[in-house]
């Protein structure tokens, strides 16, 4: 493949997931459908339970038509190495094998198996759509609920303001194993997304793309907006473009004022009753956050 | 045939049996006393006489989720576990079946925790039997050898498609030195050739494996699966008798009866405490005591037909069981009943539950076993007992 | 342009009709997604300048390039607005279905 970035103009007209059950404007839908494109037809991709399994592959309406595979709930990181172990040994040539999971899948009951798979540096893309929340079961507190979230296992009322912890910090945490490559997106930058896919796709060894990506039925928000609340969940700076390559870290996009929060949260039903205080504890930690990204990864 | 001779463990016949069989992909987590097996493996593909891939996974979990992507692809998996292991990946059991994944899976048989205890018992396999899994119980280390063969011939079988356990007795076989005929490649080759399947993902056609289904059509993948295993007990007959033919040895399929034509009693046995039974019944039989023996190989397929035959013209069957559901009765006992049930006048039988956690089980007790069916005390006799007590209990 | 089909299903009659295990060949749709909707986008060709912005957005990929526009498979569109919502221009707007 040449050099040349990946566009809107030059990317496949095929379409790889199609005819498919997610909700009116799901964010994960336009995350597994982008990086299909960019990795094409001769790939084998497992998904575990969760929204884009449960929309992809109801006997019989089989929206893939990559290789698709469900994975048990745990296990994205292991099968998907499996599939690439096999294929290796088989002596398939040119492929690419990616596991696709949410952020519960990922963050919590997938993160051993994805420990592994980064650890044994197998040759697979492994990418989480984090749509912060459990959605598939109803809109249940994952470890990638940000503070302040209603979901319905972290209720908002008198005592508490929804979920009371951070969202756990994968894409660092990954980082951590030492990986060949990491990489934050969000479907709110739709090139910048292609672009690290198709740098994950030259990669020989194991590479992980963290996708944020919205979720109009968890997070209350018009079906319309999927893609402006995921930029400017980016803008705001709640959320952040960055890679991890050769061992160092470097930020993407660097704003030199973030829009508002109040903005950002406030169109979501997720957030609408959060208290002047309980947004500024989100600012607060917003900025510390970002001191140590400016201070570390420029 | 050409067989070479070598004195190996129960695990390092597995490793043997299962470089014969040549699996693309080996994906294992280490667990006493399945260690051995991994162990050999990885050597065997770090010195080039196993062209495979060894895959360091973190958890059983994984262990089974990796070997069901291998199979996806159409290749051939292999991995092995135990115990708390078994346990672990239970999930991907299910799944595997569900699947139709034919991976090959060797279980050293051990005790569940709590208390925790390294040493063998049936408990963890047997509280498995629900998962789709064909189930196999060898008696010493040659068995394990071959079945760990047979078991990709039979689970890639197209009208089986299922996933094959190979149990071994924790330490009792795992660890016991044996000498073993070890067959060759080409032979074997011959036997078991490339694995083949339309069941797998294909770039030139792609897939969507492992579904969804609706209430529409779950039931009917489910019968499939019901069936598939019902399949393979024609196959497992078939492949022990290829097998035999090609190397010598012959199991008997299903199970082997051992002295059963004119037994007027018979014990029903799983594993490793064959081998001690079959010196009782030798012994007994010595002494004109008609006692036989059924060596019970497949818990799945479960050869209810074969039981039933056999237990037409005897007064009384023993089952012994190296595993107990609390509160009821040994899961083999339960399923020898059910084969009973469907006769017109079946024999009482009697469950010995016994072997547990690494417990001895003697020749002294197997005769116990024996005197107590032979006498006819039926209003006393308890269903189900315990054998090799350590200290009194109330009765 | 390849893409998941529409193909005529018929239930199965006989157990060997189903595929052995939950296996079956990818990218076979048998019904549509069109009765979901509720507004259904409609491009203005007089507009669209073909910057592909819908076309790269759209979560269900029923945009797609034609003639130097973008045109929209309706039989899956679920009417999201995410194309209208996005368009610079105003090229694209969500009207009313007439059920």
């Amino acid at each position: 493949m040449s050099n040349e970035k990946i566009n809107a103009k030059n990317i496949t007209e095929d379409e790889y997931f199609y005819g498919h059950k997610a909700c009116a404007g799901c964010g994960g839908s336009v995350a597994v459908r982008l990086a299909l494109k960019v990795l094409g037809k001769r790939t084998f991709s497992v998904l575990p339970a969760g929204c884009m399994s449960a929309v992809g592959f109801i006997y019989p309406q089989m929206a893939f038509s990559t290789n698709a595979m469900i994975a048990p709930f745990p296990a994205t990181g292991a099968m998907i190495s499996g599939v690439a172990a096999g294929a290796k040994a088989l002596g398939i040539k040119d492929f690419h094998a990616v596991g696709i999971a949410g952020d519960g899948g990922t963050a919590d009951i997938g993160f051993q198996a994805l420990s592994g798979a980064i650890d044994r540096g197998d040759n697979i893309i492994y990418i989480c759509y984090d749509n912060e929340a459990y959605m598939n079961t109803g809109i249940q507190k994952s470890g990638l609920t940000p503070y302040g979230t209603k979901t319905t296992t972290s209720p908002a009322g008198e005592n508490l303001p929804g979920s009371i912890r951070q969202k756990k910090n994968m894409f660092e945490i990954v980082a951590a194993h030492d990986i060949d490559y990491a990489a934050t997106c969000s479907i709110g930058y739709p090139n910048d997304f292609l672009n690290k896919l198709k740098k994950a796709k030259k990669i020989k060894g194991t590479s992980y793309i963290h996708v944020y990506a919205s979720c109009p039925t968890g997070w209350g928000s018009p079906t319309n907006t999927s893609i402006d609340l995921a930029k400017k969940a980016v803008d705001c700076g709640l959320w952040y473009l960055a890679e991890y390559e050769n061992g160092e870290f470097k930020l993407n996009k660097n704003p030199k004022k973030f829009i508002s929060v109040k903005d950002y949260l406030l169109n979501q039903g997720r957030f609408k009753h959060l208290k002047e205080e309980d947004i500024n504890v989100i600012i607060k930690n917003r900025d510390k956050k970002w001191e140590k990204i400016r201070k570390n990864w420029l | 045939m050409s067989n070479n001779k070598c004195f190996v463990s129960g695990d390092e016949a597995v490793a043997l049996g299962a470089r014969l069989a040549r699996p693309n992909v080996i994906s294992a987590y280490p667990i006493t006393p399945q260690t051995i097996v991994v162990e050999r493996l990885s050597e065997f593909v770090e010195d080039g006489s196993l062209e495979a891939e060894f895959m360091h996974v973190e958890s059983e979990h994984s262990a089974m989720s990796a070997a069901m992507g291998v199979s996806s692809v159409g290749a051939r998996a292999f991995t092995a576990t135990s115990s708390q292991g078994l346990l672990h990946m239970s999930e991907g059991l299910h799944y595997a079946s569900g699947a139709r994944f034919p991976i090959v899976m060797m279980n050293a048989n051990r005790a569940l925790a709590v208390p925790w205890s390294i040493y063998g018992d049936q408990s963890d396999s047997m509280s498995q039997l629900n998962s789709g899994w064909i189930q196999v119980y060898v008696e010493d280390a040659q068995e394990a050898l071959d079945m760990t063969i047979q078991a990709y011939k039979i689970a890639e079988d197209g009208n089986v498609l299922t996933p094959f356990m190979v149990n071994l007795d924790g330490f009792i076989l795992t660890h016991t030195y044996e000498l073993l005929n070890l067959p060759n490649q080409e032979e074997v080759d011959e036997f078991l050739p490339k694995y083949e399947t339309e069941n797998k993902m294909d770039l030139e056609n792609p897939k969507s494996l492992c579904f969804s289904s609706t209430p529409l059509d779950n039931l009917e993948f489910k019968y499939q699966q019901h069936m598939a295993m019902i399949n393979s007990k024609e196959v497992i007959e078939k492949v022990d008798k290829d097998y035999g033919d090609k190397f010598g040895r012959y199991y008997g399929g299903l199970i082997e009866e051992y002295k059963c034509d004119d037994a007027s009693v018979l014990l029903v046995t799983v594993g490793s405490v064959t081998g001690t039974a079959r010196v009782v019944v030798d012994n007994m039989r010595s002494e004109g005591i008609k006692v036989g023996l059924v060596k019970l190989r497949y818990m799945r397929p479960f050869p209810e037909e074969k039981i039933i035959e056999l237990s037409k013209n005897v007064d009384k069957i023993g089952v012994i069981d190296k595993n107990i559901s609390h509160g009821y009765e040994g899961t083999v006992f339960t399923h020898i009943n059910s084969a009973l049930s469907k006769m017109n006048n079946s024999p009482k039988a009697i469950n010995f539950i016994g072997g547990m956690g690494g417990r001895d089980i003697s020749k002294e007790d197997i005769k116990e076993i024996f005197k107590s069916l032979l006498t006819t005390n039926e209003d006393k006799e308890k269903t189900v007992q315990f054998i090799g007590m350590g200290c009194e209990i109330d009765e | 342009m390849e893409k998941p089909k529409l193909v005529e299903y018929k239930r199965p009659k006989h157990i060997n009709d189903y595929p052995t295990g939950p296996t079956t060949e990818g990218g076979k749709l048998v019904e549509k997604n069109a009765g979901w909707r509720t507004y259904k986008p409609v491009v203005n060709k007089e507009k669209c300048v073909n910057c592909l912005r819908c076309y790269l957005v759209c979560p269900d990929g029923v945009i797609f390039k034609s003639e130097g526009k973008v045109d929209i498979d309706y039989d899956f569109c679920k009417g999201c607005g995410i194309c209208e919502y996005e368009c610079k221009l105003d090229a694209i707007k969500m009207i009313k279905e007439d059920k």
